[in-house]
């Protein structure tokens, strides 16, 4: 059996020990947490408790948290539920936001995918009507970390809401709400080692609700709560240490640099420590992907949600890169458990991929 | 003010609360598990095995749903529960109807039963504040659908009627198959909402010409957080979606699927499939002893809503010269409410029970009992015992506050 590597950690992280049995424990102790009976309170102190442990993952108070199905839905409740007339989203947004509300004024990028804080202070100051800007904290393509602080100074200053997709940023390096200014912070649970189907809007204003019912998370979304996965998040987030992220971006780092002619995108500037956008100039990301997955190793071409269709980044044209680079791009992300056998494996598979190719064009 | 027996004082209470919520199948988790640990790729990764594994496992669920409603695998669209699918059948077909008209008069009216829940309300109430109309049919007090009214309800700008499959309070199964035949020839959408009959009474989209189904994972012995909704694709029901994304779910539904969630709510289904018929027998014989019962040692009971149309585990009584509130709080021992999980923090009776037209003292004094698949006979005989001797206590407290006895006073 061919040795497996995943390198796909931005699509999703495996799940931590201490999150599998929290989510397992949650399973197995049923009830309803608005149930007024013993059973019902027992489930609602978990998930008051697993509350309070996300709230901590960011240092937000408890009750500005709301539990929502994922990121998407997080995402969504920010941007609709803000009732904002305006809004403004950075250009390299996940496609949650961009379609959250598709006809949303774009803030540019530079070169490397950092947002241009000219362009969003004249965008700002064009329009006085009450606006939402809505920025990731770090790219999940590229790892590209923003400038959130200055740009929360920036809206504020205009008076507009800030929201932070902090979904892949959230675990991997030191995060508080208040140092980043967002008014609305989504987070999501499968990213750190949380299960799927959970996450949460971290949010100290006012939103309106965009599922209806019964009236749980304060009216703000109605629906059962997910025991076993607010459970889970809860474990994830108590247990998410960005100090691991040293040895992870150590790795990451030895990666980049042992690929010959490998151009790595925004490799100047602050990114994530565990996330390279790496082009293997000449060769599609489909042809490399294929590749790498028959040597066991798996790699993404960009984000997963787009659900199979493999069509050019958006992230990497609102950077203006050259569209044969970006097609020949791909995705490496590493977690807590990658290891240097991993990287090894990676680099040799790299590697012999890229002779493979050249040698057919020289040819 | 304590009832519970010595073997019973440091157990959990008998759960009799099978409409809120059921525990999990431990077939259920079992099939969940490795999805958590080894299988745990992305679903949408297209690009590598782990996203493939988790995909197939997903697909392979979604067979199991479709089987229990005889519907197409693609015709099943996950939500995070049936609060979401409700929301999206209804503001989804209504928005898509206002987003692509098509005749000539719009289609912009919606009717439901008072009855519904509280999401189905929710929705329709927001969906008014656009500029849409809900008719609210009354039901009479036996809590089923009145035909004919419904006909009349309806008119060339019906988009919609949404009718709860089976209720959530009183338990009653609405005539399914004669709502979907009107809607169909009055050219109607026929959504419902089918979070508690969903693997407890037979359920078929074709046979009922169902357009649009909301199901929960978490009331038949699956998770919670993970739902799903029925969508038609013959004739084809078109929805405007209520998450925007990545685009998965065929764009209806965006948002990374929950591999176990899905998996478990598969496993779910496919018990049921396997094991409804000779379930439902049994949990009929339970309420049945449940009913007999209470009767017999409970003067002043009655049934809320038809008897003869009723899921096999559902029961609810009110029980004269008592409220819920002190019902509940007399019997630790048992875990019954006074209905709907969701707003059952605020104390005020029950909007379903008033629609039916009972009296605001019946309504105060009516508890739900929930039967479901790991409750036993000595469960029944238990709450039984219980009730009635709280039931007992509670009167005799009154008469003694009414000055006409002191002894049960003493003992509570």
């Amino acid at each position: 059996m061919t040795r497996e590597t995943y390198l796909d950690w931005n699509a999703t992280a495996p799940l931590r020990p201490a999150a599998a049995s929290a989510v397992a424990e949650a399973l197995a102790l049923g009830g309803n947490p608005s149930s007024v009976h013993r059973r019902g309170r027992a489930a609602r102190r978990l998930v008051e408790n697993s509350r309070a442990a996300v709230a901590a993952l960011v240092g937000a108070p408890a009750e500005a948290v709301i539990f929502t199905s994922g990121g998407t839905e997080a995402n969504q409740l920010a941007l609709l539920g803000s009732g904002r007339q305006r809004m403004l989203v950075l250009a390299i947004e996940h496609s949650s936001v961009l379609q959250a509300v598709p006809d949303a004024e774009r803030i540019p990028v530079d070169g490397d995918g950092i947002v241009d804080l000219d362009a969003l202070t004249a965008l700002l100051a064009a329009d006085r009507r009450p606006a939402l800007v809505s920025v990731m904290l770090a790219n999940n393509e590229t790892g590209v970390i923003q400038p959130v602080g200055e740009i929360a100074e920036i809206a504020h200053a205009r008076g507009a809401q800030f929201h932070c997709d902090a979904v892949q940023a959230a675990g991997k390096i030191p995060l508080l709400i208040a140092e980043t200014g967002a008014d609305l912070m989504t987070l999501s649970a499968h990213k750190i080692g949380g299960p799927s189907g959970i996450g949460a809007l971290v949010s100290s204003v006012e939103v309106a609700p965009l599922l209806r019912g019964g009236g749980q998370e304060r009216n703000r979304r109605a629906g059962t709560e997910n025991l076993s996965g607010v459970a889970g998040f809860a474990a994830a987030a108590s247990a998410a240490n960005p100090g691991e992220y040293d040895l992870v971006c150590g790795l990451r780092d030895r990666l980049e640099a042992a690929l010959p002619e490998a151009i790595v995108i925004a490799d100047g500037v602050l990114r994530l420590p565990n996330t390279s956008a790496i082009a293997m100039p000449g060769v599609p990301a489909e042809t490399q992907i294929i590749a790498f997955d028959l040597d066991g190793v798996m790699v993404s071409a960009g984000a997963a949600c787009s659900s199979g269709k493999v069509g050019p980044s958006h992230v990497l044209a609102a950077m203006r890169i050259a569209p044969e680079l970006a097609n020949s791009t791909i995705r490496v992300s590493l977690g807590w458990s990658t290891t240097e056998a991993d990287i090894a494996h990676f680099i040799d598979a790299w590697t012999a991929l890229y002779r493979r190719t050249r040698g057919r064009k020289a040819a | 003010m304590n009832d519970a027996s010595p073997d019973r004082a440091n157990t959990l209470p008998v759960y009799l609360d099978n409409q809120a919520s059921t525990p999990v199948d431990s077939r259920v988790l079992e099939a969940m598990l490795p999805y958590f640990t080894i299988d745990y790729g992305n679903p949408h990764s297209e690009s590598h095995v782990y996203g493939h594994r988790a995909m197939a496992a997903i697909d392979a669920a979604r067979g199991e749903i479709a089987g229990l409603i005889h519907a197409d695998p693609r015709e099943i669209v996950f939500t995070s529960g049936a609060t979401e699918a409700n929301n999206l059948a209804i503001k989804g077909a209504a928005h898509f109807a206002r987003e692509h008209p098509t005749a000539s008069t719009p289609k912009d009216h919606i009717v439901a039963l008072k009855t519904e829940h509280k999401c189905v309300l929710e929705s329709c109430v927001a969906l008014e504040r656009e500029g849409f109309r809900v008719t609210y049919l009354d039901v009479p007090e036996s809590g089923l659908v009145d035909l004919e009214k419904l006909k009349a309800a309806l008119t060339a700008q019906t988009l919609l009627v949404s009718i709860m499959a089976a209720h959530n309070e009183i338990g009653v199964i609405q005539p399914l198959a004669e709502i979907g035949a009107i809607c169909r020839e009055r050219s109607v959408l026929f959504h419902t909402d089918a979070a508690q009959a969903l693997g407890k009474i037979p359920l078929d989209v074709e046979a009922m010409q169902i357009d649009l189904m909301s199901m929960s994972g978490h009331k038949l012995y699956g998770p919670k957080g993970v739902g799903a909704l029925y969508v038609r694709r013959r004739p084809r029901v078109r929805l405007s979606p209520l998450i925007d994304g990545g685009g998965q779910e065929r764009g209806l539904r965006s948002g990374t699927l929950p591999t176990p969630l899905c998996v478990g709510f598969g496993k779910a289904c496919a018990i049921a499939a396997a094991e409804m018929g000779g379930e439902a027998a049994r949990l009929k014989g339970l309420r049945e002893r449940l009913q007999k019962s209470l009767a017999q040692r409970i003067h002043g009971l009655a049934v809320n809503g038809d008897l003869g149309h009723r899921l096999p585990g559902s029961l609810n009584v009110s029980i004269e010269g008592t409220t819920a509130a002190d019902l509940i709080e007399a019997c630790p021992s048992i875990a019954i409410s006074t209905g709907s999980a969701c707003t059952s923090a605020s104390v005020e009776p029950s909007y379903v029970l008033r629609a039916l037209g009972l009296s605001d003292d019946r309504a105060n004094a009516s508890i739900r009992l929930g039967l479901g698949r790991f409750t036993t006979a000595s469960d029944v005989d238990y709450a039984v015992d219980a009730l009635a001797a709280a039931v007992a206590r509670l009167r005799a407290g009154h008469a003694t506050i009414d000055g006409s006895g002191n002894a049960a006073n003493m003992k509570a």
